[in-house]
């Protein structure tokens, strides 16, 4: 169901039109409110009045996580602290967290949007919303549950953990959507199991996951065990939290991005170049309407890229891809850069491939090279050695072929891949540069 | 009449076929014949034992990838020209062989051969039409 007609299937150019208005604001007040942005300004020589069209927002800087950092926590608010009703903030893996603020009116423009994103995942207001995102610092679980209320639905903010007691409640009222990061929603159906319970008699009919990066693959898995549709929501509490954007469940092909209230960018995150729809970048957001913490071109590290077509749900905002991993993690290899994501969607798509694999990356008279280790598992094993080498073969040409680097493959036992806690050690850089 | 071999994938480094023959003795399972091939990275190693579920199971908990494929044993006679009869009649045939290796043990006065076909079940018929002494599995085993 689409919530707001009038905004999310608004035809591009009044939309566009409005987009302008509210970006020119925007800059209107964090230069004239926050002393990061006006120094920034000022340095490169730009005024508000040099933002006269959406393509004049290249002119202006990005905003990093660490200008975030070195004005914590309160140093980027663009409203006296009288003005703010609510803090979030979000956790650092080093250093000091994110801090973020929101006016009355932005938190409702948070409702609504994550109302908005509730309905294009499948909700009405006759649902029960069984919402296991963390309530707290975090956004996840208050940006659904203001959502859900805005929506009128009947909220259950069981918030994470004490999973046993949660198949309890499941099983007792009936909720009718699930909402919680991918990999709680498969820990749910694993204690549900446990005890018994078949979540085919349960009354799930949507699932709304995200707050991390998941898979197709994963999709499926979640579809099959919880028996319900599942899409994918992303935000991040930088530019709001939760409804930033939303992937229909018509078409479960991609997040409709909320234009009427953020400007996506794709970038080179090597160069800063704008990058055309269809090419993988980092996602950068500029918000239009928020008042208490906005963000011009807030560079937000995570991978994607933009598709500008028509969806079938009707909506006309502008999809982004699932993201696909992190600017953190991404290797240069002769120029080209390369996420371990992707390797992992080229060995994906490959029947026989498991997902175990550790890219090698080594420095030969001066010339980069990338070496994938590829345990082979059962599936892709073969007494006949010409298979192997056939396979090697292949994976190095789907390598090739996506991501436009030469790599050799090497096929490895199992396990000879390091695993840290569970999780592998995916990139080993032997260049000393 | 098909001898079920075992295959073991291994990296191409010191000590791996050593520690596959070691596993496979504290198993208390023993190798009938075994033939490695290998590329500058890798290697297939393929064993015929006396306990394929054993060695397997074994094999599998230390690690290792182990598949089962079905060859074919046949006594070759120990004379210039008797394992040319055998490719010829199959290459006649348009049967392809993969691989071929010798046993360790002779049968009597003959060498045994294994070999890799496909279509197996047509190879066998032939060889058998062409009166070529095809070892079944149950007797391989325990040679
Ligand atoms: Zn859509």
């Amino acid at each position: 169901m689409i919530l707001d007609i009038g905004f999310e299937t608004m035809p591009r150019e009044d939309l566009e039109a409005i987009i302008l208005r509210r970006l020119k604001a925007t800059i209107d007040r964090v230069y004239a409110n926050v002393p990061f942005y006006r120094k920034k300004f000022d340095e490169n020589h730009i005024t508000p009045n040099d933002i006269q069209s959406l393509e004049d927002l290249k002119r202006i800087p990005f905003t990093k996580k660490e200008d975030l950092r070195d004005n914590y926590p309160f140093g980027m608010f663009a409203v006296p602290m009288d003005n703010v009703v609510r803090i979030h903030a979000s956790s650092g893996t080093t250093g000091k967290p994110t801090v973020v603020g929101y006016t009355a009116r932005d938190i409702n423009t948070w409702a609504e949007l994550m109302a908005r994103s509730l309905a294009a995942g499948g909700a009405t207001r006759g649902d029960m919303i069984h919402n296991a995102y963390g309530y707290g610092l975090f956004t996840g679980g208050l940006g659904i549950h203001y959502g859900a209320e805005k929506l009128g639905a009947s909220v259950i903010p069981v918030s994470g953990g004490n999973t046993k007691r949660q198949v309890v409640i499941m099983t007792d009222f009936g909720p009718t959507i699930l909402t919680a990061t991918p990999s709680y929603a498969l820990h749910l159906s694993e204690v549900a199991e446990e005890v018994g319970v078949s979540f085919e008699n349960l009354k799930f009919k949507f699932g709304i996951f995200g707050a991390e990066p998941w898979s197709e693959k994963m999709r499926e898995e979640i579809e099959r065990k919880l028996n319900l549709t599942a899409v994918d929501i992303y935000g991040l509490s930088e530019v709001m939290g939760p409804g930033v954007a939303i992937e229909c469940h018509e078409a479960k092909k991609g997040l409709h991005i909320f234009e009427d209230h953020f400007i996506p960018e794709i970038i080179d995150p090597q160069t800063g170049e704008v990058l055309p729809y269809g090419e993988t970048g980092e996602l950068v957001f500029t918000t239009i309407t928020k008042e208490a913490f906005p963000v011009i071109r807030y560079r937000t590290r995570d991978i994607t890229s933009l598709n500008p077509e028509p969806c079938i749900c009707g909506r006309t905002h502008i999809r982004m891809n699932r993201v696909s991993g992190r600017t953190d993690d991404m290797l240069i290899i002769r120029g080209v850069n390369v996420f371990p994501s992707q390797i992992e969607s080229v060995l994906m798509e490959m029947d026989e491939v498991e997902p175990y694999y550790q890219l090698v990356v080594d420095r030969k008279d001066n010339l980069d090279t990338l070496t994938v280790l590829v345990e082979v598992g059962e599936r892709l094993f073969s007494d006949e050695v010409r298979h192997l080498q056939d396979r090697e073969r292949k994976i190095a040409k789907n390598i090739k072929d996506y991501l436009g680097v030469s790599a050799k493959v090497k096929l490895v036992e199992p396990k000879v891949i390091a695993r840290s806690q569970g999780k592998a050690v995916r990139v080993i850089d032997n260049r000393e540069i | 009449m098909r001898v079920e071999q075992i295959s073991v994938f291994l990296e191409n480094k010191a000590g791996r076929l050593a520690e596959v023959s070691a596993i496979l003795a504290e198993a208390d399972v023993n190798i009938r014949a075994l033939a490695l091939a290998d590329t500058s990275d890798f290697g297939v190693l393929r064993l015929i034992v006396n306990d394929n579920q054993k060695a397997i199971q074994a094999l599998k908990s230390r690690g290792f990838t182990v598949s089962k494929t079905h060859v074919v044993a046949v006594e070759v006679e120990d004379r210039p020209g008797g394992l040319n009869r055998i490719l010829d009649i199959l290459n006649q045939a348009g049967i392809n062989v993969e691989y071929m290796y010798a046993f360790v043990q002779h049968s009597g006065e003959n060498a045994v051969m294994i070999f890799r076909i496909d279509p197996i079940d047509e190879a066998i018929k032939l060889l058998q039409e062409n009166n070529l002494p095809v070892i079944e599995g149950s007797k391989v085993y325990t040679m």
